[in-house]
């Protein structure tokens, strides 16, 4: 079985949408955006973890911290995932559109 | 372009919201969706053809269509039953993909008039888990991908396969 971390379920996590929104605003060190929480900090560095494995957060090393970056182009992806669903169903139904519209005019 | 389709999928919950208006009579909308021949033009496109093996279109009724690529390999093939039928108002359907590990899902389409000249469909469609739900929007999604690959390595064996005439010259 594939255990490659998903996007879709980083961010089903209300604790790590969370992070998300406040590393969106600056970027942050660890220890920072734990005091955020009222979890332990193992717990917090788990989730952070996770959301650097599937690239929504970017790390960076500033002298002896390292500061968490957000990456808004893969905010961007889960954005557009369900345009290509939704441009299926657009097809299917402008070309029912152009059908129906012949036949009336029979 | 603007889409008129509408997808509300919201987030954690197992079902699926698909809403579009139309510049049809809710009679020519519903037949659309109820005429064997009429179906299969609208689902065909350029990657297969639709075929309509059975519809019968009345309560407790089967349906059970499928798409053949252009040499006439099953690309996909789904059925189903009615549960309720009302002709230009109502159909409530269940569907199921065959030889997929999809579960069955159930779907409410719904017909309305909105002037004599334009309509509006609701389809409601439930699935058994959140993750099937998301699995299922994903598909066109990785569809679209495997098909850009593809593509792509259809180019590159071409070029690959260039270089190595020039080789042999």
């Amino acid at each position: 079985m594939d255990l490659r971390r998903d996007v879709f379920q980083a961010i089903a996590d209300p604790t790590r949408r969370a992070i998300i929104t406040l590393v969106a605003l600056q970027a942050m060190t660890p220890s920072a955006i734990a005091e955020n929480f009222n979890s332990s900090r193992q717990t917090i560095s788990k989730h952070i973890q996770i959301l650097t494995e599937c690239e929504l957060l970017e790390q960076e090393q500033n002298g002896r911290e390292i500061y968490y970056h957000f990456n808004p182009k893969k905010m961007k992806e889960i954005a557009d995932f369900i345009e290509p669903f939704r441009n299926m169903w657009d097809d299917r139904f402008n070309k029912l559109e152009a059908i129906m519209k012949k036949y009336k005019s029979r | 372009m603007e889409r008129k389709t509408k997808i509300s999928a919201e987030e954690g919950k197992q079902d699926l919201l698909i809403t579009r208006e139309f510049e049809l009579p809710v009679n020519l909308l519903f037949k659309a969706h109820v005429d064997a021949d009429i179906l299969e033009q609208w689902m065909s496109h350029e990657y297969g053809t639709a075929k309509v093996l059975k519809l019968e279109s009345r309560k407790h009724g089967g349906w059970e269509y499928q798409t053949t690529d252009a040499q006439g390999n099953v690309v996909f093939s789904a059925n189903g039953v009615f549960h309720e039928y009302v002709p230009n108002r109502k159909i409530t359907r269940t569907f199921e993909m065959q030889n997929s590990p999809f579960d069955v899902q159930l779907e409410f389409l719904e017909f309305e008039h909105l002037t004599d000249d334009t309509s509006r469909l609701t389809m409601h469609t439930i699935y058994r888990t959140q993750e099937l739900r998301d699995q299922m929007l994903k598909l066109p999604f990785e569809y679209g991908i495997n098909m850009a690959h593809n593509r792509l390595q259809d180019v590159v064996s071409k070029l690959s396969n260039i270089t190595y005439h020039d080789k042999a010259k």
